[in-house]
């Protein structure tokens, strides 16, 4: 089975700061790793793979740093990194990203599954997903935590709903999105952080994939931040002071005027 | 030709660009500015930079060309067997005072099996007009056949904005049918503004795990399609007796369907469902110990609520996955939200902070958590939350 995980470089601070002034990022963290969910994405690659047989190539699109998030995706398994880099591709919102990478993915041509993560961590927006598999014209499963069963031209999979979860069937190939809970990422092995520093990354332009250079880049994107800025917290927090006792009791006085329904 | 440049001879080495840039894509390098690869042509370092020294040209795409065709406020009715969800009437409400500003009218898109009875609470809760698709194959939301009939109807009737509720389904559907339509969508917005000079819809959405927020336009492509946060919107009060037109469509229908959905599984479980939940009583390491997780509970059935977790807690395992709130959990608005032993990282605070009512208990009186709190107690909470309980209890005679 040929499989392909998408990932995404993503800031790596636990809480990203931002400057009040001037909302914008501070830049003293310029680290990045992985998008997180991203690497649930790459270890179910390296499952499947050790279950159906195959290939995994992983695929970004990014600056050129990312080649090394890249190589530490075949340090837990991928076979081949592929690095979408030129500056045509700069600017794109999810949209443009996604016909970035359906151009790369057809370059790379035989696939049966595309794996992604559920969302990105800064954008939030879980949507290149989705966007993709319409692009490539298959279909899609989002939030996925469990795969049930797979096969050469099917896969049958929970998708985590709001309520609970469903279990969805779809022809390969396809693209699915996966949630945390699909399993845990394994640590690198020895070998393959060896297989990690010899592999080469190559770097695919707008050029080498054929990219439509309307639909990729800020040029493809439909959307325009137009502003950006600090979100405003103002609330008054009450502090209740006192003795436990006293504490609890105040509390719940003050809730109770607000004639919550409690059901009985 | 796109791109971005620094003009040597203008640039003073003032950093104002440096200050500009929201994605720490440019440095001074020998007290000149220079911008690194990272860059995503915002513009936001040319529109700073008061010596017109960076030349920027990011040509922008054309767009669709002319817009003035495009009308009408559409929401998207999400629903599961004939119910609509509760985020439809919320977005209803918005969609209500957007349509009424552009002078349009408030339209929903109803697609489901025997789904009738909804169309008429729709235009109950603001609708001018219902899209009305019904047909047994209809009668579970599966993807394909979901964005087969919306894409149709946009396509068909050409609508000014198109929203959806940040559901799971939303947040699934909606990329989807952007990218068959090839236009904007901007994910989990929380703010819904027109324009007054464009006309255009202003979408602010929380990033970066809510540090950020951004306000994001589509200019030239139509519809203006957004997923919108639950629990943020507030719904009209319903009145029956208004009127619409509910107006039936043909089913879009196919032989080859690629997709299937073979169950749909409820798993409440014990507690309440969290998005529906008035009150959610949230427990997280400050718990100590899993066992003690039966406080929170304890507290949640008197109240009638939903128990939530921070993310520590439901790493540690004290608790499932299903329960986690924040910005790789559930998003959550009840009316009380109680967070014990929960320090407020911004990325639990996305999950919550569009709650009524916080209640917060943490020992630690610096903690995060009370900068977004209503209501803080310091103390311990393995001592305060079963006293909490008791006074309720009390109160409410149970
Ligand atoms: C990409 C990413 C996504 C994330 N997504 C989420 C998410 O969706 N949801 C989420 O919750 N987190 C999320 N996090 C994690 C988040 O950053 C925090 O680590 C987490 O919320 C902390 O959980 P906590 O408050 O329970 O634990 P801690 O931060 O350890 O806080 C425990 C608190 O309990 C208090 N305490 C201890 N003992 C007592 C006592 N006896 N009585 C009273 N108070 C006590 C302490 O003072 C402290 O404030 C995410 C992080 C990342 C990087
Ligand atoms: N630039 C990118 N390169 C490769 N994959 C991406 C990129 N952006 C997003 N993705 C994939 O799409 C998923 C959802 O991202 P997003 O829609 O940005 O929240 C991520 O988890 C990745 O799997």
């Amino acid at each position: 089975m040929n499989i392909i995980v998408c990932i995404k470089q993503v800031p790596a601070t636990n809480d990203v700061k931002i400057n009040k002034d001037t909302n914008t990022l501070v830049r003293d963290e310029a680290q990045s790793v992985i998008n997180p969910f991203d690497t649930y994405a790459v270890e179910e690659g390296v499952r499947l793979k050790e279950a159906t047989g195959g290939k995994i190539t992983v695929i970004s699109m990014g600056i050129p740093k990312v080649a090394d998030i890249l190589k530490e995706c075949i340090a837990v398994g991928a076979d081949d990194g592929i690095l979408l880099s030129d500056r045509a591709f700069a600017g794109a919102d999810t949209l443009a990203t996604s016909a970035a990478l359906a151009a790369g993915i057809n370059k790379i041509g035989d696939y049966d599954i595309i794996i992604c993560g559920k969302q990105a961590i800064d954008g939030d927006t879980g949507q290149v997903g989705p966007e993709l598999a319409e692009r490539l014209g298959i279909p899609h499963i989002t939030c996925v935590r469990k795969i049930e069963e797979i096969k050469e031209d099917y896969i049958r999979a929970q998708r985590m709903t709001d309520f609970g979860y469903e279990v969805i069937e779809c022809s390969l190939p396809a693209v699915i999105t996966v949630v945390k809970e699909i399993n845990e990422p394994r640590l690198p092995s020895i070998k393959g952080m060896m297989k990690a520093k010899k592999a080469v990354i190559p770097v695919w332009t707008a050029d080498d994939v054929g990219a439509d250079k309307d639909k990729i880049g800020l040029r493809g994107s439909p959307t325009k931040v137009i502003k950006t800025f600090t979100p405003e917290i103002n609330i008054n927090t009450e502090i209740i002071d006192g003795a436990p006792e006293e504490q609890a009791h105040k509390l719940v006085e003050k809730l109770l005027q607000l004639q919550i329904k409690v059901p009985v | 030709m796109m791109g971005i440049r620094i003009i040597e001879e203008n640039c003073t080495g003032c950093a104002v660009c440096i200050r500009a840039c929201p994605f720490n894509a440019v440095k001074m390098e020998n007290d000149k500015a220079v911008i690194l690869d990272n860059c995503t042509l915002c513009g936001s370092c040319a529109d700073a930079c008061k010596f017109d020294a960076i030349d920027f040209q990011a040509e922008r795409g054309t767009g669709m060309g002319d817009l003035s065709s495009y009308r009408d406020v559409w929401v998207f009715a999400e629903q599961k067997g004939g119910i609509a969800d509760s985020a439809v009437f919320e977005l209803l409400g918005a969609g209500r005072r957007l349509a009424d500003q552009l002078g349009e009218d408030l339209a929903a898109v109803l697609i489901g099996n025997k789904v009738r009875p909804v169309a008429q609470q729709l235009i109950a809760y603001g609708a001018d007009k219902v899209y009305w698709v019904d047909h047994p194959d209809l009668e579970y939301f599966n993807d394909e056949l979901y964005a087969d009939n919306l894409s149709y109807l946009i396509q068909r009737y050409r609508p000014n904005i198109v929203l959806l509720a940040a559901t799971v389904y939303g947040r699934s559907l909606g990329p989807r049918v952007a990218a068959r339509i090839g236009t904007g969508l901007t994910a989990d917005c929380t703010g819904l503004e027109i324009d007054v000079d464009t006309r255009n819809l202003m979408q602010t959405r929380p990033a970066f795990g809510g540090n950020l927020m951004a306000t994001i336009v589509c200019p030239d492509h139509r519809p203006q399609m957004a997923t919108v946060r639950p629990r943020v919107m507030r719904p009209l009060e319903p009145n029956s007796g208004r009127s619409g037109h509910i107006l039936r469509q043909q089913a879009q229908l196919k032989q080859d369907l690629k997709t299937r959905v073979l169950q749909v599984v409820e798993e409440a479980g014990e507690t309440l469902n969290l998005l529906e939940a008035d009150i959610i009583v949230s427990g997280g390491r400050g718990l100590g110990d899993p066992k003690n997780f039966a406080l929170v509970e304890e507290l949640a059935k008197t109240l009638g609520g939903a128990v939530g977790a921070s993310r520590a807690a439901v790493d540690a395992g004290w608790i499932p996955y299903s329960h986690q709130v924040g910005q790789t959990g559930k998003t959550v608005g009840p009316k009380i939200y109680f967070a014990c032993g929960i320090s407020g990282a911004v990325q639990h605070l996305a999950g919550m902070s569009s709650s009524d009512i916080i209640v917060a208990v943490n020992k630690d009186p610096d903690a995060p958590i009370f900068k977004v709190a209503t209501y803080g107690i310091v103390g311990d909470v393995l001592e305060i939350l079963p006293l909490i309980t008791n006074e309720f209890k009390k109160a409410l005679g149970k």
